[in-house]
């Protein structure tokens, strides 16, 4: 035995432990890429934007801004808008961390010495899909706080139920990162980013044609727009942040019709439902990562 | 080996298949405690598979493997291999320090001292200047020698090779030779998967020959390599007897001097694996 070796014993299994070893390496990468470093000066950027846009609004049509009746529109419309390009941002973060997570990097010799390990295959999915869940979500969260304590600042009033947009993005952006985990135990990195991002695109799509069902009172469209919801919970989530974005009453129908997607209560039952989702989008992953030969 | 200790690793009856194509076809394997085993073959004879198969990255369509009495593949039989694939890749952006911490980490046998286990591994394998060097500034031979540390990470009782020399320079080789002469002095089991028949021939206390996912040969090199034939020059010239064995060349030459004949020169047939293997499989490549 070599004198490095004398008196170490066989550590019993820690499935924790492996996951967070291999969260950590994942994180790492993430740190030495420079990913981390690139994410938060344009993530600032894209702050000060959102800063210098609603002064500019404020400056510019304050008097308009001032009265009653449009007042509560303006967060309102501002914060729907953050929504829709943080949700989307931190998907596409989310989709980039973890599009090659596991066929991309089996291809490329990266998993065979990890999971070789006594650490196994469903410690390396934890672990992996913790990093990606960590880094997207950590963005979503700052930057739909950041979003809307600047809306609050400046416009010095909020939608009643604003700070409920944030923990729907968050998991909506958790349905993206569960959901590109599963899909890149089946395809390679590039087809896992397009087919993501495209499913993801579709479910915006579907977004506004439900809107545009419900404002022509086409029903067609508008179960279309609810069967998406329910396959790409992230959308519901998204539709169930707007709708806590609207105002109540005749204005709301205003935010409602934006461009990006319409607002609909999800209800618990959405909860409840993406829940089972991310779950069930472990264990395929697991099901199919377990019985794959690399 | 001997002849009646249970081999640390054992296979029986292994068979594997990728979609139509029978990769492994009842491959029988032992490889002892303290044994060097070489696996030869043609490319595509199944090899890598086997190999793979019996660290748990590909699942056995029938047939059973035992590393350390536990089934290949499970927690406890990976907890005591080591495994160096033929294709494989550390993050680039990763000191060699940094890719052997985590697998330390990930080993479950943590060493009293990891510190000194890594440089004592790097040093090993001769990489002791290149603690610091990201793995994306190494060349292919020092990520191979970082490889074999890795996989030596942890005291394994198995060593699971494959192609470990392809990328190195002869002098690379013969570190990994010394490295691995030396884990089975320490009692390790080595299947060691390489083209290298010369190599084999230097380390290796038995050989398997496998080749469209069979075994066709297994034996010790001096078993395989026995000589067969000899060429005996007389004073009626040189005459081949290719079919007669060791044993039986000291009666040859006495029944040829019984029967009045000069004997200049009897010069057995020293086989090789090369011979060995060129009989037994030919160029595949060519064959294909």
């Amino acid at each position: 035995m070599n004198d490095y070796r004398r008196g170490a014993e066989v550590a019993r299994p820690n499935a924790l432990s492996d996951v967070l070893v291999i969260a950590r390496l994942a994180l790492q990468e993430a740190v030495r890429r420079r990913v981390l470093t690139v994410v938060g000066i344009l993530t600032l950027l894209s702050g000060g934007l959102y800063l210098v846009g609603c002064l500019s609004l404020k400056q510019n049509v304050g008097g308009i801004l001032d009265t009653e009746t449009i007042k509560p529109i303006v967060p309102a419309t501002l914060l729907g808008l953050a929504s829709f390009s943080t949700l989307f941002l931190g998907s596409v973060l989310s989709v980039f961390l973890t599009a090659s997570a596991v066929r991309g990097d089996v291809d490329r010799g990266l998993v065979q010495p990890l999971v070789v390990r006594p650490v196994g295959r469903n410690a390396y999915l934890g672990g992996r899909a913790l990093a990606a869940a960590v880094v997207s979500c950590s963005y979503v969260l700052i930057v739909s706080v950041f979003a809307t304590i600047v809306t609050r600042l400046i416009f010095d009033n909020l939608p009643p139920s604003a700070w409920q947009v944030v923990p729907r993005l968050v998991v909506g952006v958790l349905v993206v990162t569960s959901l590109t985990m599963l899909v890149s135990c089946m395809l390679s990195t590039v087809a896992t980013g397009i087919s993501v991002l495209m499913a993801y695109g579709a479910g915006l799509i579907a977004g506004v044609l439900g809107q545009i069902g419900q404002s022509l009172n086409a029903h067609t469209l508008a179960h279309i727009a609810q069967v998406v919801s329910w396959l790409l919970p992230f959308e519901g989530m998204y539709r169930d942040a707007l709708q806590k974005l609207s105002p109540s009453g005749p204005l709301g129908q205003l935010v409602q019709l934006g461009p990006l997607g319409g607002a609909n209560s999800g209800g618990i039952g959405l909860w409840v439902f993406t829940a089972a989702y991310i779950v069930a989008c472990g264990l395929l992953a697991s099901w199919r990562f377990g019985k794959a030969d690399l | 080996m001997s002849e009646t200790a249970e081999p640390f690793l054992r296979a029986r009856g292994l068979t594997k298949s990728y979609r139509a194509t029978m990769a492994l076809r009842g491959v029988d394997i032992d490889v002892g405690a303290g044994e060097v085993v070489g696996l030869l073959g043609p490319n595509g004879a199944g090899k890598s598979t086997l190999t793979k198969l019996l660290c748990g990255l590909v699942r056995a369509d029938s047939g059973t493997a035992t590393i350390g009495g536990s089934p290949a593949g499970s927690t406890p039989a990976r907890s005591r291999i080591g495994y160096l694939a033929e294709l494989f890749r550390f993050p680039g952006w990763a000191t060699a320090e940094e890719v052997l911490t985590t697998h330390q980490r990930l080993v479950h046998r943590p060493a009293a001292d990891p510190a000194a286990e890594r440089q004592a591994l790097l040093s090993e394998v001769g990489l002791g200047h290149a603690a610091a060097t990201r793995v994306e500034a190494m060349s292919k031979g020092m990520q191979q020698r970082l490889g074999l540390a890795q996989a030596l990470i942890g005291g394994p009782s198995l060593l699971l090779l494959d192609e470990p020399t392809s990328a190195l320079d002869p002098a690379g080789r013969h570190t990994v030779r010394e490295v691995l002469a030396r884990a089975r002095d320490r009692g390790t089991a080595v299947l060691l998967n390489t083209h290298l028949l010369g190599e084999v021939e230097l380390l290796a206390d038995r050989v398997v020959l496998i080749d469209a996912g069979k075994v066709v040969a297994a034996g010790s090199v001096a078993e395989l390599t026995a000589i067969h034939g000899v060429t005996i020059e007389t004073d009626e010239g040189r005459v081949d007897h290719p079919d007669i064995s060791r044993d039986k060349i000291p009666a040859l030459v006495k029944k040829l001097i019984r029967d009045g004949r000069s004997i200049y020169a009897v010069e057995p047939h020293h086989s090789t694996l090369e011979d060995l293997y060129l009989e037994l499989v030919g160029d595949r490549e060519t064959q294909r």
